[in-house]
């Protein structure tokens, strides 16, 4: 059987067996969950180790009719794009339900749905990146809001319901404009060799559209992925978002969900239109760079830990954005490298700020302060993670960082220019968390809080172990990643800048 | 190229301790240090052991590389995990594990009463691994890890005692002025990568030869600011004096002898862009003149033994800036006085924690007086470092500092004579400030806080400061004798044509600084030795010392030009995504929800009334589209 395909049926097994575990069997149930979600992570490993990184046509395919009359069929298959999401996404998985095993209780329903809840959702995100039948990609995009609608909603804090709907919303709007633009490059196919929703006969479409035609289809996927990415200034629906939602669900929003954002630039807006990307480059490098500002300014002034954290994501997303559309080598690995690091990076933060919060039972930064000496290793872990975010060099965040700044100066200097500035607002949205919420006095009220227990540790530690190991040896994922990246920037007859003193010498 | 296997030891052992220290937690707290220690002294073993096959070759064949791994290879831009130890580099190495093992053994006793000793020695290993790694890097970006390296351990030890906030805001500092040093070397990077295609060492240098004039200005002047952040040089100085937070030892190894002088090395190490851009040398030279006497100035007026020294470093490192920036005549020298430096210096502030050690951690000058009697071996190591910092012949900085003076004076013209000037005055500025450090703290009367006992440091702590005076006296004769540095290194930066013309004879330049000397201790002993000293600081000073007391109002121009305007855009924007952005949206969210509660009059319920909203919009724009594409 196709490996993607079963990397799918997995988690829906695994939320079958949950949903026949009894109620009151918590433990089981989780378990169950846990046990899943690792099978998955060890297939989806095993897949990354046979793909064969030299051939950039779409690996571990298969194809079976689904509607036949409307040509759209079940469709799935991974390049180095792909895997490298897939594999972030099912090696999150098991670690965010580790991290967040007693994160169903106090929900406004029970473990058994909850945990069904994210099993679902891991068989989607898997879905999502190996969809190569667009109409297949679009009904997943959309119904991944279901689950994530019930987690925030049904299991988050504070403004949970209104999150959620807010959340609903922007990505329903979203989502409605690519189904036209959808339908619009169905109806182009059926006019030029049949009817078809594969994604590489579609991206022959661009051919037999005027620009006007492209630009307007470009602009409903491009929108529905700045909201998911989010760009600015589509972004407002992240923070409430995130602020509302358990950690482990943060984590799969802002770590994987957002992520289908920046994948779909790729695959759909750059390989289905060229030449409206093209045009458009302009305005979204301008919205990028924006991005990368404006979300480090509000993460400096940001009071609550959590809308911190997606506030850097924020001005992290932009980074990605910028190294997408800087159309070089350099700048495209990068910001595919740069999705898998900040789903590890946003992990630690998401998941050892939950257990701040937790203990506390704040989410204020002021209502922390001394944890380093109160509580070592959690502060140890939130520092770590900080300081992958802030992309210190050694850590995997920089490695991603620094390609698109370098990948995006050759083309684009002034863009580059402004984003590096970020930089150095990168160490204040960091560095005064860290003040606040480690260093200094305890804070009346912080004198007890229990350090980092056993399954926390075993949560947090591959995490950072990625992040570290990533830092001094970005190959494994490299290999995969540069041979992808050269065939998009190839079909996009794009080649890199040479270097302008060497020219003619 | 020479070859070799075992380079990556120098930074792998002292990494390993820093990991196996941190990892293993309060389990290591009884042997930690020790192990610290040994791995530090490792690696100065490997760093002899590598010089011994140096100088066994001939001078051609004497840089070595060992290549790791693969980095980063995406398209065109290939970085290698690579090392290279050359003639410079081993200069640093050897410098930095051998006052790092130094200083790891004052440590052992400085910090024995710390509850959190192990976690000190575990940042000094990790310090001592990150500064090997950014002197033995063989590209900017492997540099670059180093350099960021440095900066987390320097953050590290600054905040150690975090508790304080204001100790925590001074680690804060430091990291926030350094990334703006780093962005400096994020541009050169980039610029090196977009106009001459390579980042490592030898490929710009080779490229350099046929790049234009513009390219190798732009990359001069980035690593210029990526130097004067790490080596708090004008303008990205101000956080040196708060980093004085941290634990002494820390400031004597990172803040004195070895991170803060990295801008120095970058700067050498970038010899062939410099060569080539005589703007951004000018600049290079600026930046040096400004800090030397900015450095000086802030040294006469501060009270805190630390902060007193850490103006001079301040200055010093001045003098090698300046030193680095009068091309290829002043590279070897600036190089000397960073060596002579690290060790007196060093030796200076690990006597000035001996001093806070013997008195109650008390840093204010103006109640120490006497110490002489109560620590004859601090004075003495302390009082050589001080003859050698003032350049008294035949202490080290007479040496290093008279070549650079004489340099200056060389470079000609105009501006010759205002660069030699420049350095003469700065030496008359720290004879005098650097007198009045000594004779505060050790020879003018007592004026002490109650229930204070001075009393000896223990043997750990005397010998390492024993063993810098050594070098106090002796590194400046070693290294000019026979002109030995200067040839050592000269494989490094290419032969160029000694500098025959000489603008004042040495011995006239010699006799000028001897003279500016004299004036700034006589100064200093009339106003300090031989008058009352209040143990509380004059309030009715002139504007000029209340200006230098505030470091030359730095932080005040920092926090009203970057800071608070920073602050107000800070709010500004949270405002606006508050009111106008999110407020578009919820403004379109009860549009919505107003249409909707309209149809739910006619419809059942609130969710059909979404469905129908959606299925409106939804016909509309396939509508739309499918206009535009017919």
């Amino acid at each position: 059987m196709n490996a993607l395909t079963t990397m799918m049926l997995l988690p829906i097994l695994g939320s079958l067996l949950v949903a026949v575990i009894p109620n009151d069997q918590v433990l089981r149930i989780k378990q169950a969950a846990l046990g899943t979600t690792l099978l998955v992570a060890i297939s989806g490993v095993l897949v990354w180790m046979r793909f064969d990184s030299a051939n950039t046509s779409f690996q571990f395919t298969q194809s079976v009719a689904w509607i036949p009359s409307f040509g759209i069929n079940y469709a799935v298959g991974v390049d180095g794009l792909s895997l490298v999401l897939i594999l972030m996404s099912v090696l999150l998985a098991p670690i965010v339900v580790l991290a967040g095993w007693n994160e169903s209780e106090g929900g406004r329903w029970s473990a058994k749905v909850f945990y069904i809840l994210i099993l679902v959702l891991e068989t989607m995100m898997i879905g999502v990146f190996a969809a190569t039948d667009v109409f297949l990609f679009y009904v997943i995009f959309e119904a991944m809001l279901i689950p994530v609608y019930f987690l925030i909603g049904g299991y988050g804090s504070g403004e949970r319901a209104a999150a959620a709907v807010k959340f609903l919303l922007y990505s329903l709007f979203g989502g409605l404009l690519m189904l036209a633009s959808i339908i619009g490059l169905y109806v182009i196919s059926g006019r030029n060799g049949g009817h078809t929703f594969d994604i590489t006969k579609l991206s022959e479409m661009h051919n037999y559209m005027s620009s006007t035609t492209q630009n307007l289809l470009f602009l409903g996927f491009f929108i529905a992925f700045a909201i998911k990415a989010p760009v600015w200034p589509l972004h407002t629906w992240l923070p409430d978002a995130a602020a509302s939602a358990t950690p482990g669900t943060s984590v799969l929003l802002l770590g994987v969900l957002d992520k289908v954002g920046t994948f779909g630039m790729i695959r759909f807006c750059l390989a289905l239109f060229p030449d409206a990307s093209k045009t458009f480059t302009p305005i979204i490098m301008t919205l990028a760079v924006i991005s990368i500002i404006y979300g480090a300014f509000l993460a400096i002034g940001a009071t609550d830990i959590k809308r911190l954290i997606a506030y850097t994501s924020i001005s992290h997303f932009g980074f990605i954005t910028m190294g997408i559309f800087a159309m070089t080598a350099q700048g495209h690995s990068g910001a595919t490298l740069y999705m898998f690091n900040h789903g590890f990076s946003t992990a630690a933060l998401f998941l050892v700020a939950g257990w701040m919060s937790a203990r506390r039972g704040s989410t204020t930064i002021a209502d922390f302060g001394g944890l380093q000496r109160v509580t070592p290793v959690m502060a140890w872990s939130f520092f770590i993670a900080g300081m992958s975010s802030l992309a210190l060099p050694g850590l995997s965040s920089f490695v991603s960082e620094f390609l698109v700044l370098v990948g995006t100066f050759t083309r684009y200097p002034v863009a580059a220019i402004i984003a590096t500035f970020g930089i150095v607002l990168a160490a204040l949205y960091i560095l005064i968390p860290v003040q606040k919420a480690l260093h200094g006095p305890t804070t009346p009220g912080n004198e007890n809080l229990p350090d980092l227990n056993l399954r926390e540790k075993i949560a947090i530690a591959p995490v950072i172990a990625v992040i570290v190991a990533l830092g001094f040896y970005p190959s494994p994922l490299l290999n995969v990643i540069n041979p992808a990246s050269a065939h998009v920037l190839e079909l996009q007859g794009f080649t890199d800048p040479t270097p302008s003193d060497s020219a003619g010498k | 190229m020479t070859t070799s296997t075992s380079l990556v030891y120098l930074i792998a052992l002292p990494l390993a301790g820093a990991v196996i220290l941190l990892l293993a937690g309060r389990r290591a707290d009884k042997w930690g240090h020790l192990l610290a220690t040994a791995l530090s002294a490792s690696s100065f073993g490997v760093g002899l052991y590598q010089l011994s096959q140096m100088l066994s070759r001939p001078t051609e064949e004497r840089a070595v590389t060992q290549k790791l791994f693969t980095w980063i290879s995406v398209g065109s831009f290939n970085i290698d995990a690579g090392i290279l130890l050359d003639q410079l580099s081993i200069c640093f190495v050897l410098l930095i594990t051998g006052v790092g093992t130094l200083i790891h053994i004052y440590s052992i006793s400085y910090m024995s009463h710390d509850e959190n000793r192990r976690r000190f020695f575990a940042y000094l290993n990790l310090f001592i691994a990150s500064m090997l790694l950014l002197v033995l890097g063989d590209s900017y970006l492997n540099l670059y890890v180093g350099w960021e390296g440095v900066g987390l351990a320097s953050y590290l030890l600054i905040g150690f005692w975090n508790q304080k906030p204001a100790y925590a805001t001074a680690s804060k500092k430091a990291f926030v002025m350094n990334r703006i040093g780093d962005m400096g070397l994020s541009f050169a990077i980039m610029i090196a990568f977009a106009t001459l295609g390579s980042v490592s060492f030898s490929g710009v240098e080779e490229a350099s030869h046929t790049a234009s004039q513009a390219t190798l200005t732009a990359i001069g002047i980035m690593l210029l600011i990526a130097a004067a952040g790490k080596s708090a040089q004008f303008p990205l100085q101000a956080w040196l004096g708060d980093a004085m937070a941290g634990p002494t030892p820390v400031s004597a190894l990172i803040h004195a002898a070895t991170m803060v002088t990295a801008g120095v090395y970058l700067i050498v190490r970038s010899h062939f862009i410099f060569d080539a851009a005589p703007t951004a040398q000018l600049l290079v030279v600026l930046v040096g003149a400004v800090t030397l006497t900015f450095g000086a100035l802030v040294g006469t007026a501060k009270d805190d033994i630390k902060k007193a020294l850490a103006a001079s470093t301040m200055s010093q490192i001045g003098y090698m800036i300046l030193a680095a920036g009068l091309g290829p005549a002043g590279y070897a020298f600036a190089i000397m006085h960073l060596l002579t430096h690290g060790f007196f210096k060093a030796g200076m502030f690990l006597g000035a924690g001996s001093v806070m050690h013997g008195m109650n951690d008390q840093v204010n000058m103006r109640r120490y007086g006497a110490l002489r009697k109560f620590m004859p071996i601090t004075f003495a190591t302390f009082g050589l470092g001080y003859l050698a910092i003032i350049g008294v012949p035949p202490f080290a900085g007479f040496y290093s500092k008279d070549a650079i003076i004489e340099t200056a004076f060389n470079a000609g013209g105009i501006k010759g004579i205002l660069l030699g000037s420049t350095a003469l005055l700065g030496a008359a500025i720290t004879a005098f400030y650097m007198t009045r450090v000594m004779v505060l703290t050790f020879t003018s009367p007592e004026r002490w806080e109650k229930d204070q006992h001075p009393h000896e440091s223990p043997w750990l702590m005397w010998l390492p400061m024993a063993i810098l005076a050594i070098g106090s006296v002796s590194t400046g004769f070693l290294f000019t004798r026979g002109d030995s540095l200067v040839h050592w290194l000269s494989p490094v930066f290419g032969e160029h044509e000694a500098h025959e013309e000489h603008f004042l004879p040495v011995i006239v330049v010699s006799g000028l600084a001897l003279t500016a000397v004299v004036i700034g201790v006589s100064i200093a002993l009339v106003k300090y030795q031989f008058s009352d000293v209040d143990a509380e600081a004059p309030q009715n000073v002139s504007i000029f010392t209340r200006i230098a007391r505030k470091d030359l109002l730095q932080d005040s121009f920092n926090e009203s030009v970057f800071m608070r305007p920073g602050q107000a855009l800070t709010r500004l924007l949270v405002k606006t995504d508050d009111k106008v952005i999110d407020g578009t949206v919820r403004l379109v969210g009860t549009t919505a929800i107003g249409t909707g509660s309209a149809l739910r009059k006619t419809q059942t319920g609130f969710a059909r009334s979404y469905a129908v909203l959606i299925l409106i919009g939804a016909v509309a724009l396939i509508a739309g589209i499918w206009v535009v594409t017919q």
